[in-house]
């Protein structure tokens, strides 16, 4: 079998090191092993998609890097240390976040929490905080929508002060797991430039899941691929491909591209899963 | 001016002891309560109330049984029944409905039969009334020293867990990632939440505790866009219900059937209803406005057919 993973880092663009390496990660889920032997790194600057159908394990990998997983094997490196539990210098915006409308909370507060919401006691009103929370929500365009109750907002407008509260502590990375799910096209694409942008001007490394690779193709730096439990990482057309792919679901598939889109199906019928891209 | 205030204040309202006190205590709780109560909301853990107050019943009434003060009772399995149901896992909603029924189901059986055994041996009505409508106007001195300490615990626990647990309120997921405990911050409030519904038990009742929790939260969660003016309106509220309904009832005594008070819990839980009204109003207010738009529409609408059939005919 072709190791999925040997395709990786040929078209690395060089002297930047990784913030953070996944290397050789396998995790059980109920006695099932769910991921094995898993490894990607993330640059500084880059934005890279975690692609996959649904219940390949993405968001199993993200809990991993958090440390809200221990994986079976293998070993999560951030910024050249291994690092043991405890709090990671990674912000995160999980999948489906429910926000109730009745919260009696304002984006503001939210985005405020990012800076200090682990910390036991009354938080005492400072000009720093308040100036960074607005900093942060001018840089993902919401700045007008500070004073607003969270659960009121619209989704696209969620995820934008969700990423603001996962940016505030200033991390090195930052994982979104599935923020397009559920999104009008329109928000989307907003969602999509805006986390580009964030990745170039504040220079940390951005991991988005989805299941649908196109949304992110524009913008996408790297790809790491995971199906059938395992993972291939590289550039979209290195990982991308009907050897690589096919290697990873243990079946025939077929890599189209169609106009910009990419459409993955499986070679004997095309009905049913593996089915990313529509 | 002076007849006045002898009408709101009834004759030796100021000059009462018990009344002091319960001004006092029943500030302190209602405090307690509101600033406790937001989370209860803001969590959805309405039940987990609902089940302590339950809980709350059985230890006083079995307080009684065994000679001791209720308060004490309300306490011990207070905080019995909060580990209980973090060990049956209420963060699980079907673990926790589980959790909810058969405690309350055990609880109110036991309830039942500590009350039989109080009016049966002792031949007073004193435990059934105490549980049920609280003691605001008869707190022993003795108690008032454990009163004031499991208040400050209270508001001392949630100061505490404050912004954690806020952020698991939220999201349990971006709680985690952040470093925050999610299950101690959720089994100190807890805590927090048990001690609360004691101290309402002692005031109004242990079977009406949750009222005060749960109304003045639910309240200010209506109107205030932030958490401080949450925590600050609800204790407003809280002690302005409790305080009214103080009032209220030492007024009743000169109400029918003379000689008789009515028991002040039913007049604070009665305006905590009242205030969640109030919001309500700005809701039926607006109903209103767009009922009386449309009927305008209408008439104009008649008239016009009025006119037409006129000048058809
Ligand atoms: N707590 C769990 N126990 C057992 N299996 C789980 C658990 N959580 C997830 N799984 C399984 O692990 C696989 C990966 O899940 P997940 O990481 O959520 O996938 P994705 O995010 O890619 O949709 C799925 O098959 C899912 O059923
Ligand atoms: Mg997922």
């Amino acid at each position: 079998m072709p190791g999925p993973g040997a395709s990786d880092a040929q078209s690395d663009p060089g002297a930047r090191d990784p913030v953070l390496e996944v290397e050789g990660i396998s995790v059980s889920l109920g006695g099932r092993e769910v991921l094995g032997e898993v490894s990607f790194y993330l640059l500084p600057g880059q934005l890279t998609g975690l692609i996959g159908p649904n219940g390949a394990g993405k968001t199993t990998l993200m809990r991993v890097i958090l440390g809200l997983q221990a994986p079976t094997a293998g070993r999560v490196t951030l910024a050249g240390r291994p690092h043991s539990s405890g709090r990671r210098p990674a912000g995160y915006v999980p999948q489906k976040v429910v926000l109730d409308p009745d919260m009696p909370m304002r984006a503001r507060d939210l985005v405020a929490l990012g800076i200090d919401g682990h910390r036991f006691g009354i938080p005492l009103p400072s000009r720093s905080r308040r100036q960074a929370v607005e900093e942060m929500l001018e840089a993902v365009d919401a700045l007008h929508l500070a004073d607003q109750r969270v659960g009121r907002l619209s989704g696209g407008e969620q995820q934008r002060v969700l990423i603001a509260h996962a940016l505030v502590s200033r991390p090195s990375i930052i994982l979104l797991d599935e923020p397009l799910a559920s999104l009008d096209l329109r928000s989307e694409q907003e969602v999509v430039s805006l986390l580009a942008r964030i990745a170039e001007r504040q220079k940390i490394a951005v991991l988005i899941s989805a299941h649908e690779m196109n949304p992110l193709l524009p913008v996408m730096d790297r790809i790491v691929y995971v199906a059938g439990g395992r993972a291939a990482s590289g550039t979209t057309e290195e990982v991308v491909t009907t050897e690589v792919l096919s290697s990873l679901y243990g079946q025939h598939v077929d890599v189209l591209h169609v106009h910009d889109r990419i459409v993955v199906v499986a070679g004997a019928d095309p009905g049913r899963e593996p089915r990313s891209g529509a | 001016m002076g007849q006045m205030s002898t009408l709101v204040f009834a004759p030796g309202f100021f000059h009462s002891g018990a009344v002091g006190v319960a001004v006092a205590v029943g500030g302190a709780v209602a405090v307690v309560s509101a600033c406790v109560g937001v989370f209860t909301v803001i969590r959805g853990q309405s039940f987990a109330g609902h089940a302590l107050s339950d809980v709350a019943t059985t230890g006083g009434s079995g307080a009684f049984v065994l000679g001791v003060s209720p308060l004490t009772g309300y306490v011990v399995l207070g905080l019995a029944a909060a580990a209980a149901m973090d060990l049956v896992g209420i963060q699980r909603a079907r673990g926790r409905d589980v959790a909810t029924g058969i405690v309350l189901g055990a609880g109110l059986g036991l309830s039942a039969l500590f009350l039989y055994f109080d009016t049966t041996m002792r031949a007073t009505t004193g435990a059934t009334m105490t549980i049920l409508f609280g003691s605001m106007f008869a707190i022993s001195s003795s108690t008032i020293p454990l009163i004031a300490v499991l208040a400050a615990v209270a508001l001392g626990v949630t100061a505490l867990v404050y912004r954690p647990l806020m952020l698991s309120s939220l999201d349990q997921e971006i709680a985690r990632a952040a470093g925050v405990p999610v299950r101690l911050v959720g089994v100190l409030y807890l805590l927090g939440l048990a001690i609360a519904v004691a101290l309402s038990a002692v005031t109004i009742g242990a079977i009406l505790s949750t009222a005060l929790l749960v109304g003045p939260a639910a309240t200010a969660l209506r109107i205030s866009r932030r958490p401080a003016t949450a925590l600050a309106l609800a204790s407003l509220i809280g002690v302005g219900s409790v305080w009214l309904g103080i009032v209220l009832a030492y007024d009743s005594f000169y109400w029918p059937p003379r000689g008789h008070g009515w028991p002040v819990s039913f007049f604070v839980v009665t305006l905590v209803f009242v205030f969640y009204l109030f919001t309500e109003a700005r809701v039926l207010h607006r109903l209103a406005r767009s009922r009386a738009a449309l009927a305008r529409l209408a008439a104009r609408f008649a008239v016009h057919r009025q006119a037409r059939i006129q000048a058809g005919g």
